[in-house]
């Protein structure tokens, strides 16, 4: 083992992992658990594991690395956990142990290198992949490669599957524009563009910006943004995460703005947790929690100011899939559901065990596969028994997935942001 | 422990079912108790077959054999005590068969006590037994421990909700006790193996008694100021002969806690809560509601509220199911106790634990069952002080020697497992401890299942040793 590096940011002691009494009434909340029953992939097996390689009693063994990569860094654990173990906390510095303590194989170590450290922090590089995958899907590339069964030969299907539909504007030519609000002015607002989001959703991006002006806000989409740090964050990269974040820290210094809204929950989670990115005693650290404040998913950013376009009819019958790092990373619950309520015609139905992980977890569908399909077949069954005819998420990553899903499981159910229904309410172009 | 052993278990159950590496069995150690045993291998059943297998394969190789649900249990009974093979039954999850008109439901041991309610409740039904864990622990550790809740007062424990199980003997014969419907003729031996703490039996499917929700539910709140007017309240109400489905309390100080958690608008300021809940034809329990809110008032409660809907319903019960955990919030590790005194006793023995923890040292937390008695004292400590940690051993053990000289029990609902063998002294005489020496030795002769749990290790049950290649005493978790 080289050297120890210290590893940067927040560091948990011993009172952190202590809070977990193993009382056990995590296991059912998390998907791993479910999935595999097995005590290494609860969150109270987790706790345990990684308390003991802190202590220096475990090593970083093939076994721990398994066991954290598997789980889904959903949190969900936490909303079950009456003890309030910060367990995201733990995972993702047992996470940046591993970046720095374990030699994974090559392949792993070259795919993880390309998108953490050569492809996230480039903007114009994903751009670049953007067009050549774009080029793959609308050349007709990928439909021949979906008719010939060569994808399934390759066991590709499901990936192929998950990968975003790319954008034929993407997001970045709108990087440094203000949009006036409709009416009256009730807020100035920073809008929280992403990274992949530019090139996948700058369609979802768009509609965000188009509710938020009609609901009386000035949006302004600052320059110089940059990818938020979850990714690399949550696979224990930190270095490159602090950078994006204070990249960000600067980016967003220069605007003035009441909140800074976003509509990925994961991104809104990480940005709400920025000061865990440093320690009190850096220089970053009170800028970075100052944005963190103002951090606000634009479903609670939207509910908080009230309506004050009211909604045209959206007659559909509606669930709506928890994304974790809204319930769980941001103990957001209401505000989508009430969101979706506030539009006439909709029917809203809950969608059993919505608080458990669809599957996606940022890289999770692409890292491990077999996991994530089960979890989507189930998520996919309850979504089907519903009857509902829209899904709706509140968070990029989950529409891939469910999107996917609806595709694999042919449930015919469209899946939406529930943002993207809102602006269908106003645009009023009918479902 | 014997390699052939291994190989032969990863033969029969697939290696995906056998765990044997170190770190594996490092979390299979402990459950929700302050106590500790490590096994030496954990398997993985799917049915009935592979555990009537895996007991024939230890016989073979003379090593015992403990059952693990979810690990929620609070007093080491699933621990292995005496190492050797851990049969986890988490994975032998599936409902069989649900009779929903004559009210029965055939599972196997790992399905989760939860998800049977979850399973019938659309037909208006659910399974009563309500341990705080419900959501985690299975069935299977449920019938083992004779497991209680808080509608225990009124509806009983696991063993009044069991019509027959199926059952693997040490030598891994499968048998079959109880009856599906009205009584088994001849011996009741379902009360016998229910609440057998895993010593006589395996489990290895369970039919168990649905029952049918009531009509009206109505939940009080009682806010008091001084914790003694919540306890006198309990005994008048159990004088006047009112019967509450439930009656629970909650000390101040493990209330400010559970706030903390759920948010459900506990007083923060008070000195305890009774939460009572009361059902049946909506005018009984209306009714029955006044009388309470009576009984409170007389008492000096502060103020009585009443759940509006079944959302501030579930808030209050969500604060009582996780109290125990919340008080991790307090101190790195909690020992949860139980305990049970005759309801009149209430007042003094409340006083009493309030001076055991004083002696000590600690500050002892209380949220229990109030309404049967059934105590469970919560001490808090750091398990990097052996010290401390030898201190709440001590003060728990004074706390349950209260208990029994106050004419109640050593315990109502967890179980006496390795936590409380020793105390099993306390209330047993010789002649007791032979009747069930002899019962246990008709079925357990070897003590090759769950070693080392129920009988004092220096009494009683000669036949019980405990290996010395597993970790065995009870140690800071």
């Amino acid at each position: 083992m080289a050297a120890q590096q210290p590893i940067p940011g927040t560091n948990p002691v011993y009172e952190d992992f202590s809070r977990c009494v193993h009382c056990g009434l995590c296991l059912n909340h998390c998907p791993t658990y479910r999935l595999w029953q097995l005590e290494a992939d609860s969150p109270r097996g987790r706790i345990r594991q990684m308390m003991l390689v802190n202590q220096g009693e475990l090593p970083v063994s093939e076994g721990f690395v398994d066991h954290i990569d598997k789980c889904l860094d959903c949190r969900s654990c936490e909303t079950a956990c009456p003890s309030a173990v910060n367990y995201g906390m733990l995972v993702e510095h047992a996470r940046a142990r591993i970046e720095r303590d374990f030699k994974r194989p090559l392949f792993s170590r070259l795919a993880r290198n390309a998108l953490y450290r050569r492809l996230l922090p480039y903007p114009e590089r994903i751009a670049i992949v953007a067009k050549l995958l774009r080029f793959y899907q609308r050349s007709g590339l990928q439909a021949s490669a979906r008719s010939t069964g060569i994808l399934k030969l390759l066991g590709l299907r499901e990936r192929d599957l998950l990968l975003p539909p790319v954008d034929r504007r993407f997001f970045f030519d709108q990087l440094g524009k203000t949009f006036p609000a409709q009416g009256a002015r009730r807020a100035r607002v920073a809008f929280f563009a992403g990274c992949v989001a530019n090139v996948a959703f700058a369609a979802l991006n768009k509609a965000t910006i188009r509710v938020l002006t009609a609901n009386g806000c000035e949006v302004a989409v600052p320059d110089g943004q940059f990818c938020c740090g979850a990714l690399p964050a949550h696979a224990g990269v930190r270095d490159v995460a602090r950078d994006m974040a204070r990249r960000n820290i600067a980016a967003f210094a220069a605007a003035n703005f009441d909140s800074l809204v976003t509509n990925a929950a994961g991104c809104g989670s990480t940005l709400k947790e920025y000061d865990h990115l440093f320690t009190a005693d850096e220089p970053e650290f009170a800028a970075a929690a100052a944005l963190a404040k103002k951090t606000r998913d634009v479903t609670e950013f939207l509910l908080a100011l009230g309506l004050s376009a009211p909604p045209k009819s959206v007659p559909a019958r509606v669930t709506y899939q928890d994304s974790c790092h809204l319930l769980h990373g941001q103990k957001i619950r209401e505000a989508p559901r009430q969101l979706l309520r506030a539009i006439p015609g909709v029917e809203f139905v809950e969608l059993p065990f919505a608080d458990i992980c669809c599957g996606s977890a940022g890289v999770y569908n692409v890292t491990e596969t077999k996991a994530s399909l089960d979890l989507l077949a189930e998520k996919m069954a309850f979504a089907q028994a519903t009857n509902a005819q829209i899904i709706a998420t509140a968070n990029p990553g989950c529409l891939l997935q469910l999107r996917a899903g609806a595709e694999i499981h042919k449930t015919g159910q469209e899946v939406l942001h529930v943002i993207e229904l809102l602006d269908r309410a106003y645009s009023n172009s009918s479902a | 422990m014997d390699i052939a052993l291994i190989r032969e278990l990863k033969t029969l159950l697939g290696p995906e079912n056998v765990l044997s590496q170190k770190e594996d069995l490092l979390l299979y150690e402990f459950d929700g108790s302050v106590e500790k045993g490590r096994p030496e291998v954990v398997v993985f059943p799917h049915g009935t077959e592979d555990v009537s297998r895996i007991v024939k394969l230890a016989a073979k190789h003379q090593v015992p054999v403990v059952g693990r649900g979810a690990g929620t249990g609070l007093s080491g009974g699933a621990l292995a005590r005496g190492g050797g093979v851990m049969i986890v039954f988490a994975r032998m999850n599936r409902i069989l068969e649900l009779d929903l008109l004559n009210r029965r439901a055939v599972v196997q041991p790992g399905v989760v006590n939860l998800d049977i309610t979850r399973a019938v409740e659309h037909a208006g039904l659910y399974f009563a037994p309500d341990p705080s864990s419900q959501k985690s622990c299975t069935i299977g550790g449920n019938v083992a421990e004779n497991s209680g809740g808080p509608h225990t007062l009124a509806y009983g424990l696991t063993t009044n909700h069991v019509a027959a199980l199926e059952l693997v003997l040490p030598d891994g014969e499968i048998v079959r006790v109880g009856s599906h419907h009205g009584d088994a003729p001849g011996y009741d031996l379902c009360g016998l193996f229910v609440g057998s703490e895993g010593t006589l039996a395996l489990v290895t499917e369970i039919t168990v008694k649905l029952s049918l929700k009531a009509g009206s539910v109505m939940t009080l709140l009682a806010i008091f100021d001084v914790v003694g007017d919540a306890s006198r309240t309990v005994v008048e109400m159990t004088a006047y002969g009112i019967t509450p489905v439930a009656c629970e309390m909650l000390d101040g100080w493990t209330l400010r806690a559970v706030e903390d958690f759920i948010h459900a608008g506990f007083p923060r300021d008070s000195a305890a809560v009774l939460l009572i809940e009361v059902e049946g034809l909506r005018e009984a329990s209306e009714s029955q509601a006044a009388a309470i809110r009576e009984i409170c008032h007389a008492n000096d409660a502060r103020e009585v509220r009443t759940a509006r809907d079944e959302r501030e319903r579930e808030l209050l019960w969500k604060g009582r199911r996780n109290a125990f955990g919340a008080l991790g919030r307090l101190a790195p590790s909690n020992y949860v106790l139980d305990g049970v005194i005759p309801r009149s006793k209430l007042p003094e023995a409340l006083e009493q634990i309030h001076a055991i923890g004083k002696k000590f040292g600690f500050q002892i937390g209380n949220i229990f069952h109030a309404g049967d008695g059934n105590l469970h004292p919560i001490v808090l400590y750091d398990p990097r002080d052996t010290e401390q940690f030898k201190r709440a051993i001590a003060a728990a053990r004074e706390i349950i020697r209260m208990c029994i000289s106050l004419g109640g029990s050593l315990t109502g609902e967890h179980g006496v497992g390795m936590e409380k063998n020793e105390l099993m002294l306390l209330v047993f005489s010789d002649a007791d401890f032979d009747l069930m020496r002899r019962i246990h030795d008709a079925f357990n002769p070897d003590s090759s299942l769950n070693p080392g749990k129920i009988f004092p290790l220096s009494k009683g049950c000669g036949e019980i040793h405990v290996r010395k290649s597993g970790p065995a005493a009870a140690s800071p978790s």
